[in-house]
């Protein structure tokens, strides 16, 4: 940890003498210090309480909650996990359906990952070790579709796809995923193929291995962390998302997404917001799980090439 | 681009004069060769599956809507007009421009992207600064504080909804009993609220204020994560000089590490604000784009489905991204001159 090394020689001398105790430098010195905690708690405070809010939300019961909203924790003999059943049993049962929209969002989400792979690394490895005509024109081509404003593509992406009759089908939102994502994974997984040094691979062709069996070979067993962290990434953006989940599948409640099926019976007064904070469970687990997993990976990932939003 | 090692390698590409099938050799793309030559057809290959899929789903969708936006079309009529006709006409725009709402519409906008960008950047710093140094658990803090960022949006909104619900929302609980509020505040209902402050009557816009405290909220860690990586790459010598100088914590921050964070809050800034400018999710899943806070997104997509025009939110989008074409530009042109320098 090099760069914690480095903080620790910023520390502070501790041997103040005491006619400058009161110094400006002490002072600030002081403020900082006991502020930099209050910063800190405050923002763990801000940013972890809306999570721990609707997982408590989602184990308590609706009239215990409507009889003490303010309740900061769960006694345990009110624990209550029946809005769990609830919410992932099927409508015919009297539950919510969350089963089906998992099994689509994973379907998608899946899907997604395996498609965006598939086309994002051989490109990656094009634009990072081949010189090809326009290749700089292409590398330009996929970073002003990274800033390109979704809401924009929605309105022809919606019109062709209903024009074709692919408007309701998950396969018709897994292409445009693909299509959204492919630009900003093959920016991330070059910047990573970038840093592989190429004589590996020139020993590789000196030994007699053409480019194919070159990149099967030892670019991509290297570039493996990459492809992890970007695959992860990938997966986050299309469980997340919303707009298109909307535009394309709203019709069918037998497609909906895990995103798009919260969003549309949070609206409902009917269903107990206990159990739709149960959803909201369930669609954010998968993300913090993976999320913790790979932190490391992804961080890296995220500052590369961070989601469109 | 490449980041190729020329020196070293030279020698050993120079003994690949072998009889194997296709040694090729990145150190010399820049000669022209055989070797080059099939380096060019493979490379445009190996990416022409990725270029296939951009240009027919985004390049030409985006041209195509240029077209729609010139053409009196709706979901009804789709069917039977052709998709590429050419009864052109300007009413898509007029109407557009000329809507009641969309002044009014177009300044939110503005005020939401603004507000919402600066204080998630403000947020960020103050968290990179706050979690810079060691300390035990700071793995856990960061990871933690990337959260919002991660988590789906569907439920951050909807968690942040029914915390913020007049009735039964914990953040009315405690604000009528612990701040004194007189009554709970509907965050995400009411459009202004009347303030008293120092014997001033004023009115604050309520949702507007909410949902920028959301998207404050949401995208601080992509602020924070940027800010992070920057203050690692900060040579500890400059700060220890000024140290040694007698500069205090404040006069080290503001001279020190506030110029060599400032290109990468420029950075931050622009990428903030366009995403912010074109957000759609965050205002549609909070509010539904009522009291006040309907930004031209959420215009566009009800032009799109709740009224069925595909050629008015064709025209809408078009005026949206257009409008941000040139705030860009005058961003860019105002202050990319000053980044090359610090």
């Amino acid at each position: 940890m090099a760069t914690e090394m480095r903080e620790h020689t910023v520390q502070e001398p501790r041997d103040v003498p005491p006619d400058r105790q009161w110094s400006r430098d002490a002072v600030e010195n002081r403020v900082f210090g006991i502020l930099r905690w209050v910063v800190i708690a405050g923002l763990l405070l801000v940013t972890l309480f809306p999570f721990y809010y609707m997982g408590l939300l989602s184990i308590r019961a609706l009239d215990e909650v409507i009889l003490d909203p303010g309740a900061l924790w769960v006694s345990l003999s009110e624990l209550n996990f029946d809005t769990y059943t609830s919410v992932l049993s099927s409508p015919d049962s009297g539950g919510q359906g969350f089963l089906v929209f998992m099994r689509n969002s994973a379907l998608v989400a899946f899907g997604t990952v395996a498609l965006t792979l598939l086309v994002a690394l051989p490109g990656a490895y094009a634009v990072s070790r081949l010189e090809f005509f326009g290749r700089r024109q292409v590398s330009a081509l996929f970073l002003s579709v990274y800033l390109f404003p979704s809401i924009l593509l929605a309105v022809p992406l919606f019109v062709a796809f209903t024009r074709i009759g692919q408007r309701g089908t998950l396969v018709g939102l897994l292409i445009v995923y693909v299509s959204q994502i492919v630009a900003v994974s093959i920016y991330m997984l070059r910047n990573y193929f970038d840093t592989i040094p190429v004589s590996l691979e020139e020993s590789a062709a000196l030994d007699g291995c053409g480019r194919l069996s070159i990149m099967w070979r030892i670019s991509l067993p290297l570039a493996m962390p990459a492809i992890v962290a970007n695959g992860l990434f990938v997966f986050m953006i299309a469980w997340n998302e919303f707009l298109f989940a909307l535009l394309f599948l709203v019709e069918d409640r037998d497609k909906w997404t895990v995103s798009l099926g919260l969003s549309q019976l949070a609206g409902s007064i009917e269903i107990p917001t206990t159990v739709l904070m149960a959803g909201s469970v369930i669609l954010t687990v998968p993300i913090i799980v993976i999320f913790f997993a790979a932190e490391r990976l992804l961080t890296e990932g995220l500052t590369a090439g961070a989601e469109k939003g | 681009m490449s980041h190729i090692p020329v020196g070293g390698t030279g020698t050993a590409s120079a003994d690949a004069a072998t009889p194997e099938p296709e040694p090729r050799d990145e150190s010399r793309g820049k000669s022209r060769g055989p070797l080059t030559r099939s380096d060019a057809r493979a490379g445009l290959t190996l990416i022409s599956p990725t270029l296939v899929i951009v240009i027919f789903m985004v390049v030409l969708p985006i041209l195509w809507t240029v077209m729609l936006a010139f053409r009196p079309l709706s979901l009804l009529n789709l069917a039977t007009s052709g998709l590429f006709g050419t009864d052109f006409t300007l009413d898509n725009f007029r109407t557009v421009l000329t809507a009641s709402g969309f002044g009014g519409s177009l300044l939110t906008t503005l005020v939401y992207s603004v507000l919402g960008t600066g204080s998630a950047i403000v947020l960020g710093l103050i968290a990179a600064l706050a979690v810079r140094r060691t300390f035990p658990g700071r793995t856990f803090v960061r990871a933690a504080m990337l959260l919002p960022y991660v988590a789906p949006v569907v439920a951050a909104t909807f968690v942040w909804r029914t915390m913020l619900d007049p009735q039964f929302g914990i953040i009315n609980h405690w604000g009528t009993r612990l701040l004194g509020w007189d009554e709970p505040i509907a965050f995400l209902t009411q459009q202004s609220n009347p303030i008293s402050l120092l014997g001033v009557e004023f009115s604050l816009p309520t949702a507007l204020l909410s949902v920028i405290a959301f998207e404050a909220w949401r995208s601080f860690p992509f602020a924070f994560l940027f800010l992070t990586a920057r203050l690692q790459a900060v040579p500890a010598t400059l700060e220890e000089a000024a140290r040694v100088d007698g500069a205090t914590p404040l006069q080290r921050f503001r001279y020190v590490l506030l110029p060599q964070l400032l290109p990468t809050i420029a950075v931050l800034s622009i990428l903030r604000f366009i995403w912010t400018f074109n957000s759609f999710d965050d205002i549609y899943l909070l509010t539904g784009g009522g009291a006040g806070t309907e930004v031209v997104s959420v215009r566009v997509f009800n032009y799109l489905t709740a009224t069925g025009n595909i050629g008015l939110a064709s025209a809408q989008a078009l005026v949206l991204a257009a409008i941000l074409a040139v705030l860009v530009g005058i961003y860019l042109k105002r202050f990319a001159p000053q980044e090359e320098k610090t």
